[in-house]
């Protein structure tokens, strides 16, 4: 096992003793068998008690994996002929981002994915995932070009946000991401959304507009980072574990706030675990969802997907006999003499 | 200085004393002098000049000594740009709940409530400028630094779907630290919410004026905020995605003082326009009348 997270330190463990019984077994010439038949199945116990209890704050960390499949991993196992394209044209090429045509089950799609880096230098380039304006005008750009030519579109998310730079504003990260919101709900073809790591904030979003927007097991999607939220809520950044269990982040929480269509499943352990697994998981889910969407009318598509949006958010009214309060309020302000003339 | 403020203590030495209102009154509320009635003077919290809360209002809440726009809240604002009879507040009885059960939530709204006599971060309604029909969302800083959940992200989209319903020109009045941590991914949906509900009231040709104030961040500045047909900014108003620390700590470099206020804003084109407060409502005025010829579409 490589790249083990801190609570899996007892099944390491256990693998070591088991691995020591065996080569002094061989050693001596001495017959454990039984003993360790018995222990590997304590550990599948102690491995399925593990895994299968995995909390946020774990999951965090898992979504952030060094290891972890990221786009193009994902991209060169699931789809035949991918070519990359490159570019906003208005700007740069923004690495940090990658998009391009592929072919999925043998038809043609458009796929855009938010890149993390393999590696130090890799993640210099790329900006650790975190997108300038330009990456979300290139992604942007590949959409528009996707639903002029009628093909779906496929995104995985993976970013812990835009990029935070001074360099990003200027170059209008606001309108960048705003903009792709606005698009995205215009599009005339079916858009999948794939949250693969983690799902931070409006970089996230910018691209995660889709009629059916799915989770891998242990990807997390939030409006801030727990490290963010922690910082500001209790002026404690290492408390990011707490708050990521309050801030219901799993792939479980937003299935139930009705914020995703489907939990997409990963091999034991995460997954880093198994590559061509995980990518059989997604392949899987992508044909099935794109067959149901099958044959819809680009207005279908764009009406589908306005009252997926739509109906997210929790609100409540107040009873009846307060409502008066408010316009007594307006007219209070209204004859007060704000809006007079200005001297 | 001190001999400015006894004269102006003369000169209108039978102005009755008024409360302070909510938020902009606070620095008055820090340092009681008791000589002062509370609210009767306010103190610019960008030059310090102190001057009579009653002319601050009359100048619109702008300081006249160095031009500073104080942050006003949604009805302020609402008496100051709609016309005087007629604004309609719509969804007036929403609130906010405690969606995901975030420790300390409930408690928090009830403050913010107490604190600034608001329900929640905007008012929705319809009215007229200069005579003109419009449809306005108007924000508060006060309630929640202007925080955008669910609350918010719902008046604002019904808003919208009703202005293209009734082909009405749209204005949203922005002003907000960003997205309400305690609603978590329901906070972050509102802005692929409104903005969809943007896309629809663009694809019918209609008109949307944003109006950015001081501060307009995060998940409002990077949606409904940043897509208007014209974009504008009051002057000095800080517009961005991300906070100022948060930056300085990514390029470890010191920010000039301008970055993101609406002048840098302009000057990266961010913005058609910077507009004084004096002026805001003859310009919108302007541009609804000059949008009008197609009966308001």
């Amino acid at each position: 096992m490589a790249g083990e997270l801190p609570y899996e330190a007892p099944l390491v463990e256990m693998r070591k003793k088991i691995d020591e019984l065996v080569q002094f077994g061989q050693e001596k010439g001495i017959d454990f068998t039984d003993e360790i038949a018995r222990l590997e199945e304590r550990y599948h116990r102690l491995e399925e008690e593990i895994y299968t209890g995995i909390t946020a704050a774990q999951k965090m960390h898992l979504a952030r994996h060094q290891q972890r499949p990221t786009a193009l991993d994902l991209i060169q196992l699931i789809f035949t002929d991918f070519i990359e394209l490159h570019g906003d044209r208005m700007f740069g090429d923004d690495l940090a981002v990658v998009g391009g045509l592929a072919k999925l089950n043998g038809k043609t799609v458009t796929v855009i994915g938010q890149q993390r880096g393999k590696d130090t230098k890799d993640n210099i380039a790329r900006f650790f995932g975190s997108a300038h304006p330009e990456g979300f005008r290139k992604g942007l750009r590949l959409m528009k070009q996707a639903n002029k030519f009628g093909r779906p579109i496929i995104t995985f998310i993976d970013t812990k946000g835009a990029y935070p730079g001074n360099t990003a504003e200027e170059r209008g990260q606001s309108e960048a991401i705003a903009r792709n919101l606005m698009e995205m709900a215009k599009l005339s073809v079916p858009v999948i959304v794939v949250v693969i790591g983690e799902g931070g904030s409006g970089g996230a979003l910018a691209m995660a507009v889709g009629n059916r927007v799915l989770m891998l097991e242990h990807a997390i999607y939030s409006a801030i980072s727990p490290n963010g939220a922690a910082s500001i809520l209790w002026k404690d950044a290492s408390k990011a574990d707490q708050a990521a269990e309050a801030m219901k982040i799993t792939a479980k929480d937003l299935l139930e706030m009705e914020v995703i269509e489907e939990i997409v499943p990963e091999p034991r352990g995460g997954a880093h675990r198994n590559y061509e697994a995980s990518a059989a998981f997604i392949s899987e889910a992508l044909i099935r969802h794109l067959d149901e969407m099958k044959g819809w009318s680009g207005d279908q598509l764009k009406q589908d997907r306005y009252e997926k949006f739509r109906k997210i958010g929790s609100v409540t009214f107040e009873p009846q006999a307060s409502i008066e309060a408010p316009q007594e309020l307006v007219e209070v302000d209204a004859a007060s003499n704000l809006s007079g003339n200005v001297e | 200085m001190f001999k400015d403020i006894f004269q102006k203590k003369r000169k209108y030495a039978t102005i009755p004393s008024e409360r302070a209102l909510p938020g902009e009154g606070q620095e008055v509320l820090e340092r009681p002098k008791r000589e002062i009635p509370e609210g009767l003077m306010n103190k610019c919290s960008k030059c310090g000049t102190i001057q009579y809360s009653k002319e601050l209002e009359k100048n619109l809440k702008v300081c006249p000594a160095c031009g500073y726009h104080m942050r006003l809240n949604a009805m302020e604002r609402i008496a100051m740009v709609l016309d005087d009879q007629g604004f309609v507040e719509f969804d007036a009885d929403m609130i906010s709940v405690d969606p995901l059960g975030f420790p300390g939530y409930s408690n928090k709204l009830e403050q913010q409530r107490l604190k600034s006599g608001l329900k929640e971060a905007v008012i929705t309604g319809e009215g007229t400028i200069e005579g003109l029909p419009v449809v306005v969302a108007v924000m508060s800083f006060d309630f929640f630094t202007g925080s955008m959940g669910s609350v918010v992200g719902e008046k604002i989209t019904r808003v919208i779907e009703h202005a293209t319903e009734k082909r009405l020109p749209m204005i949203i009045f922005s002003t907000s630290g960003g997205a309400r941590m305690q609603e978590s991914i329901l906070s972050l949906m509102q802005m692929a919410k409104t903005s969809a509900a943007l896309s629809r009231l663009d694809e019918q040709g209609g008109l949307y004026i944003s109006v950015i104030t001081d501060p307009t961040t995060g998940g409002v500045s990077a949606s409904f905020a940043s897509l208007g047909d014209i974009n504008i900014a009051e002057p000095g108003a800080v517009f961005g995605f991300a906070g100022r620390i948060v930056i300085e700590q990514t390029i470890r470099q010191k920010l000039p003082d301008d970055f993101q206020t609406a002048e840098f804003n302009m000057q990266h084109g961010q913005l058609d326009m910077v507009v004084h407060r004096k002026e805001l409502r003859a310009t919108l005025g302007k541009l609804l009348d000059m949008h009008s010829e197609k009966g308001g579409v």
